[in-house]
């Protein structure tokens, strides 16, 4: 066991049982000093559980934990803490009305009487050897979310752990910020220290860590060389078989206006912008993707284009329905030409101004401030529909004034919205907080959305009850069946019922936020699928989403968000990451 | 002048059974305890320090004043701290609700004032009022020299040690909250007792000790309003509703000691200013001793619209704690 010297944690054959669930079956797994291990699996593979055992949340049921080579017992997360292991939480730990210094050092003990004066500059020592930016004496509550992580860093770190465990620490960061944790957890681990990420981010495993460890259901798969390793190779190991990682983008066909955004303005009760001059269109058969830091308005924008919340006066949101007819449609099509005055003449009809604003759209909104320059991104300015001339060129001022009536969604109540066809699926962090109740079965739920359609004083069960089998057995949704309380579900399947219900109703507008939030591989690409498959039958979808790579593969086109400001609209086929990261912090905005 | 001078010292003795009451609901509260039993436990430690009193003096054969202070006193420190005790093992221990349990707490209490204020006075021969005269004198004792300097004797000079007491009280309780590792965690635990349990704070413990003991500060006020103020007589239901006022003074000091010290002062001086308005009928005195009430809502709407996250009560305040277990 001499070889065992330079390693910093071990694990040999732990073993973790809840009830009938194994949740860990002997893994083993090691941690050598000064090394950043990468511990990769989907949801339920086990990491969160391992990691909790060498924390001392819980205890393992079999096998045993070294740390620097000596046998130990973690009994309790103190026990990890006095072997100098710390594990930052997904969750950040923190109490808002205190100052960062005051976070740092409590519960520790020490003298009775507190010199903040110095222990602001102890910490400062701390963060200054490491190239952290904290201010000990901000208070958390005026702290970003990757200050309050830094401030969880910085937390384990004055306690005088060895050993970090991060647990999705990339979640709630922007590229600029991850690039800066990174930084950091290098100057860390050059400095001794051991670090163990857990992560689904492929890309930021291979960018950061020496090895890489997998597990799988509870069993552990092996440990890789980060050199050697791909993303394929690593997908692979994770999930048991080869899986395309690519997700379908087919190109949007058709394209027809359905939601105009112009200016649109929210204030919350005292006053403070949540969005400022809001402006942008959404078309049928596109994915419109919603990039931004948490917090920068995506929320605020998908309920006040629901009407659940008012926008102020000035603001205008137009739906264009779809036409009933489809040789109306036709028709209208083929008496299209590109003469100005029939535009002008259609919209007068309508009594919008649909067309004539298309211009005027452009200039306001100002589009197009990709670094690169206006030529990558595609967008209403060349043509009235960002699809317009590439799909079929002449046709493009006829697309979006669509033959039909726009409504302001401003005067409606959010049922009359839900009625036109506009739906709204957003997934909170907790899953559960918004759309579904948690302790009613899905039947239940089905019919908390259709409850209006209802006549008489007595329930119709029946038609939630097939529309929720429809739903388990297209979306494979596993449950023991449809008297299950939602709560009973695993998150994945929660989502799918979520989505599933909101799509089931045939809307022309889907409005889904965060819909992969926490959910496995396989259950995410189930997930795109079923936009994609939104997408293809017409309908405009507007998704909000977490991980740029995905957006950037998903999305024909994504709108950033920055401080409850579009910073721009970029074409997801031609913008890279950290062209939408810059524009997320506000670091090149809009030029208008 | 003279009037003023009298009203001022008039408030101050109103107001240092409030201000008790407040300290002790401070201390509770800050560790996420949203305690309404602090009428109850007030009357509890006054009629506990009252029979302390009252059976020293009748058992013993020449009552010493010193003595039945400190026997007067201890009783109603312990009856008080065990009302706290009832409250934080029906709220922390079995997570009952804390609002529900505070009412409970407060009536029992009430009742149980009452009851033995009743018994007591039986006892006494049922002449209706018990009095304690030997113990009563040494609370009410001032400092003789200096009560006597004109208007400024009167106003800082002319009180009980419990007085003086409550303010030296009020400013440790400051320096313990905002200066000490002690207070620190404490305040965690009233914040979010997650972070301060994953921190390895005993947030139990830390719950327990500040509610009892926020209790037995609390009961002085009790004490203080029979001994000090009624020179050692009881009355039922002679409180009032100055439990009430303890609880709305909390509010009023945004929790914060110091602010409570000049805050029961205001407050004692609202309650009592009818007296010195001329010509008011019943209906207008009760209107005018709703002011403190008054005042406090003005405090929430204010701080309110300040938004100041400083302002806002301890942010896990009536919340049980579990601890996840998954």
């Amino acid at each position: 066991m001499g070889d065992h010297v330079d390693l910093a944690l071990e694990c040999r054959d732990v073993t973790k049982r809840f009830g009938k669930t194994l949740a860990n079956d002997h893994v083993s797994l090691t941690v050598r000093k000064g090394e950043i291990l990468s511990v990769l699996g989907e949801n339920g593979s086990g990491k969160t559980t391992l990691m909790n055992m060498i924390s001392g949340i819980y205890f393992p049921d079999a096998g045993q934990i070294f740390v620097d080579g000596a046998p130990v017992t973690i009994a309790s997360p103190k026990d990890a803490f006095d072997l100098g292991i710390g594990m930052i939480h997904q969750h950040f730990k923190l109490v808002d009305v205190l100052t960062a210094a005051e976070n740092i050092i409590l519960g520790l003990p020490g003298k009775g009487r507190l010199n903040m004066p110095q222990i602001v500059k102890d910490i400062q020592a701390l963060t200054g050897k490491y190239g952290f930016e904290l201010d000990p004496n901000q208070k958390i509550y005026d702290m970003s979310v990757s200050q309050k992580q830094t401030v969880e860093i910085v937390k384990v770190l004055y306690r005088g752990a060895r050993i970090l465990i991060l647990d999705e620490p990339t979640a709630v960061l922007t590229p600029q910020e991850t690039d800066k944790l990174f930084a950091v957890l290098r100057n860390m681990r050059a400095d001794g220290h051991s670090i163990i990420i857990i992560t689904h981010k492929l890309q930021e495993v291979l960018a950061i860590s020496d090895r890489v460890s997998v597990l799988r259901k509870g069993a552990y798969i092996g440990t890789v060389d980060t050199a050697s390793a791909t993303e394929g190779s690593l997908t692979e190991m994770m999930v048991g078989k080869k899986i395309d990682l690519n997700i379908d983008r087919p190109a949007p066909l058709e394209p027809r206006r359905r939601l105009s955004v112009r200016g649109v303005h929210l204030k919350n009760a005292e006053g403070r912008h949540l969005l400022r001059d809001v402006s942008f269109d959404l078309y049928g058969g596109e994915i419109l993707g919603v990039a931004g830091i948490a917090g920068s308005g995506q929320k605020e924008l998908l309920e006040t284009i629901a009407g659940l919340s008012r926008a102020e006066d000035g603001s205008e949101i137009l739906y264009y329905a779809p036409q009933t007819q489809p040789e109306a449609a036709a028709g209208a099509a083929k008496a299209q030409t590109p003469s100005p005055s029939e535009g002008a003449a259609a919209d007068d009809a309508d009594g919008t101004d649909g067309a004539t604003a298309i211009p005027a759209d452009a200039a306001a909104s100002g589009d197009h401030t990709v670094p690169d320059g206006p030529g990558k991104a595609a967008g209403p300015t060349d043509a009235a529909t960002p699809y317009g001339a590439a799909s079929d060129g002449a046709t493009a001022i006829p697309l979006t004034a669509d033959g039909a009536a726009a409504t302001d969604l401003r005067s409606l109540r959010p049922s009359d919205i839900r009625r036109l066809g506009v739906r709204l699926s957003f997934v909170p962090e907790d899953r559960l907080g918004m759309g579904l109740v948690g302790s009613m079965d899905l039947t239940d739920n089905m019919m908390l959305r259709g409850y209006h359609s209802g006549r008489g004083a007595f329930l119709d069960r029946r038609t939630p009850r097939d529309l929720a089998l429809r739903i388990i057995d297209r979306l494979d949704v596993s449950t023991p069946g449809v008297t299950t309380p939602v709560r009973r579900l695993s998150g994945g399947n929660v989502q799918k019922v979520l989505v599933g219900r909101e799509i089931s109703s045939d809307p022309t507008v889907l409005m889904v936020a965060y819909p992969v939030r926490g959910l496995d591989i396989n259950s995410s690409y189930t997930i795109y699928r079923l936009l994609n498959e939104q997408k293809q039958n017409g309908v405009a979808v507007l998704c909000v989403g977490e991980d740029l790579d995905v957006l950037l593969m998903l999305c024909d086109r994504i709108l950033v968000l920055c401080g409850g400001e579009v910073s721009g609209v970029v074409d997801a086929r031609s913008s890279t990451k950290e062209e939408i990261g810059l524009m997320m912090t506000g670091k090149v905005t809009q030029t208008a | 002048m003279g009037i003023l001078v009298i009203f001022i010292q008039k408030a101050i003795t109103q107001g240092i059974g409030i201000l008790y009451g407040a300290l002790g609901e401070i201390v509770t509260e800050k560790s996420g305890n949203l305690n309404l039993g602090v009428p109850g436990v007030m009357y509890m430690g006054g009629i506990a320090g009252l029979m302390g009193a009252f059976f020293y003096e009748t058992n013993a054969r020449t009552p010493n004043g010193a003595m039945g202070l400190a026997i007067s006193f201890l009783c109603a420190f312990a009856c008080s701290l065990l009302g706290g005790l009832i409250y934080s093992y029906l709220t922390i221990s079995l997570r009952a609700n804390q609002n529900v349990t505070g009412l409970a707490l407060t009536t029992f209490g009430v009742g149980f004032g009452n009851f033995f204020g009743g018994s007591l006075s039986q006892l006494a021969g049922g002449v209706g009022q018990i009095n304690v005269p030997v113990t009563g004198a040494a609370y009410g004792k001032i400092f003789p020299g200096l009560a006597s300097m004109g208007p400024i004797g009167t106003i800082f000079f002319s009180y009980g040690f419990l007085t003086y007491l409550s303010i030296v009280l009020a400013v440790c309780l400051f320096w313990v909250l905002f200066r000490t590792r002690v207070g620190l965690n404490l305040r965690a635990v009233g914040e979010s007792p997650a972070t301060a349990d994953a921190a390895g704070i005993p947030v139990t413990k830390y719950k327990y000790l500040a509610t009892c003991l926020g209790s037995g500060l609390s009961g002085l006020g009790g004490l203080y309003f029979v001994m000090e103020y009624s020179g050692g007589t009881w009355t039922n239901n002679g409180f009032g509703d100055r439990g009430w006022l303890a609880i709305a003074l909390v509010i009023f000091a945004l929790w914060k000691p110091l602010n409570a010290v000049w805050g029961s002062i205001l407050f004692g001086g609202l309650y009592i200013l009818y007296l010195y308005i001329p010509g008011l009928g019943r209906s207008m005195q009760e209107i005018f001793k709703m002011l403190p009430y008054l005042v406090t809502i003005l405090v929430l709407i204010v701080t309110s619209f300040r938004k100041k996250r400083e302002y806002q009560p301890p942010a896990a305040l009536g919340l049980p704690y579990f601890r996840e277990e998954r």
